[in-house]
């Protein structure tokens, strides 16, 4: 190799370390722009757990089990910590959140990981709208932290108009507009799964931020139904640029129709050949004092792609699993 | 075998009893649903390349291929005879089966032949081979623009745009990933 060329192949080297420490100082901008805002509307930061005894059920979610730990048996990396972040609202604490790392295993892409950062913070006395508005806040508070001017994200070849309101499309529109079927309350789940990833999410308009609310009852996770209409669940997603960024329920707090939902989850993951998990019980009792509520998890990783201009999320991380 | 999770780009798999190169992988997750692999797959004996999106749990099995290094010896009414340089063991290839190959095949060139389950199904050539003029009319006298050529054919039967110097008996190198005539071998 000659000395002119390994100047430049290390040169390029660096500039990759380069980009991807500017990426980490605009990550941790926009981190603490989240924790001031969400501070300012009073909501109290909190460490839950990482390392948990029970888990939710959830079909499509594996989690990373660890041996044996101080001989109480196996523990689990919580994949979200919606279980003792609801545990602490029903001891009367009203608006909290939690930021950091969860665990998904068998999550690995261009837009996943499998130790990825969330955001996840709850109202009480508040439903899925208000989640909206407090993500369209999120956005437009982030965006000025680290100099944008809250109109426009460049996002790949698309400009994204992020001022509010967002644009709100239910499930069942968007079914009909971009896949040419009504999915009702309970779609074929494989059926409705790929045409949301191969006709949906690439069909949805990518100069504005969207909401897909009203998912169909079978589809809900643990949102409530919708009061006005019990065949759709009250969650919502947000997309942005074609990245699903953040996910929230108006919480459904019925005890009893949360563990009918959770005995079905476990015949699905027994049927997907998913491990059993010990059953939930303080969870499940928690829910008598559950006031109505509202929580929302958001991507920080992807919120950093989205804003960052980064098309891959290897890039706005400090190290990727393989070589950490 | 392989699961939907070790699915990945570069990964050689069967399906149909076909080998398949995976070309392009694309991990997705809709919001709280199964997680979708979606591959690009390349047909390794065909060449052709088709969709395909898998979900969580299913089963894969891996192409079991094997290159092995091996010298063109004769082609017959059978087809094209090859031996193991090492083991001395031969085997034979159609004409489809060797494909564009056969243009740039002559006696004791040097291959590497891919095997899947035991059957020889793509030869893999030098970069460059070096092949004799058996047929070519003189260029037109004078005419010594740069660019300007004529038809040769050499001793594989394949058909090549050579400049107009050149003559019936010399050796041209040609490269075969395009097949195009590279310079005139001096002996």
């Amino acid at each position: 190799m000659t000395p002119a060329r390994a100047n430049m192949s290390s040169g390029s080297r660096n500039n990759g370390r380069v980009a991807r420490h500017e990426r980490l100082k605009i990550r941790s901008k926009i981190i603490s722009a989240i924790r001031s805002w969400l501070e300012g509307e009073g909501f109290l930061e909190v460490h839950t757990p990482i390392l948990v005894n029970t888990l939710a059920p959830e079909p499509y979610i594996e989690t990373f089990r660890t041996t044996d730990v101080h001989g109480s048996g196996s523990m689990y990396l919580i994949p979200s910590p919606e279980l003792n972040l609801k545990r602490l609202l029903s001891e009367g604490l009203n608006r909290i959140y939690q930021l950091g790392p969860v665990f998904r295993r068998g999550e690995r892409g261009d837009r996943h990981l499998p130790e990825f950062t969330m955001l996840e913070w709850y109202r009480t006395d508040a439903d899925y709208k208000d989640l909206m508005a407090d993500c369209e806040a999120i956005l437009q508070t982030t965006a000025k932290a680290i100099g944008l001017d809250g109109e426009g994200v460049v996002y790949g070849r698309n400009v994204i108009d992020i001022r509010p309101p967002f644009t709100r499309l239910t499930v069942e529109d968007a079914f009909i507009r971009y896949a040419g079927w009504c999915p009702g309350p309970w779609p074929d789940p494989n059926r409705f799964n790929e045409d949301m990833a191969t006709k949906i999410e690439p069909g949805l308009p990518k100069d504005r931020p969207i909401f897909l609310m009203d998912y169909p009852a079978s589809c809900a996770a643990m949102a409530r139904p919708k009061p006005s209409n019990p065949s759709v669940a009250e969650r919502v997603e947000l997309y942005i640029g074609g990245i699903e960024l953040a996910n929230g329920f108006s919480e459904l707090t019925d005890r009893y129709e949360l563990e009918e939902r959770f005995r079905e989850w476990t015949i699905a993951r027994k049927r997907l050949g998913f491990r059993d998990y010990p059953w939930p019980q303080r969870f499940i009792s928690c829910l008598d004092s559950l006031k109505p509520c509202a929580g929302m998890s958001l991507g920080v990783d992807r919120l950093v792609m989205l804003l960052t201009n980064t098309s891959r999320i290897d890039d706005v991380i400090a190290f990727t699993p393989e070589v950490s | 075998m392989y699961d939907s999770s070790d699915l990945r780009k570069g990964l050689k798999i069967v399906i149909d009893g076909n080998p398949y190169l995976i070309t392009d992988f694309q991990f997705s997750k809709p919001g709280k649903g199964q997680a979708l692999y979606r591959c690009k797959l390349k047909n390794m004996i065909t060449g052709y390349t088709i969709d395909r999106t898998y979900r969580s749990g299913e089963k894969f099995e891996p192409a079991n291929l094997e290159e092995r290094h091996m010298q063109f010896l004769y082609k017959d009414g059978d087809g094209y005879h090859f031996m193991d340089t090492v083991k001395f063991d031969q085997v034979s290839m159609t004409e489809s089966q060797v494909g564009e190959a056969k243009n740039f095949l002559k006696e004791n060139t040097e291959v590497d032949i891919l095997f899947f389950e035991g059957n020889p199904i793509d030869v893999s050539l030098p970069i460059f081979v070096e092949l004799q003029v058996i047929k070519s009319d003189p260029g037109v006298r004078g005419d010594t623009a740069t660019g300007a050529t004529k038809p040769a054919t050499l001793e594989t039967g394949y058909e090549i745009q050579v400049p107009l110097f050149i003559e019936e008996g010399e050796v041209l190198k040609i490269d075969t990933r395009t097949g195009q005539y590279v310079e005139r071998v001096k002996k």
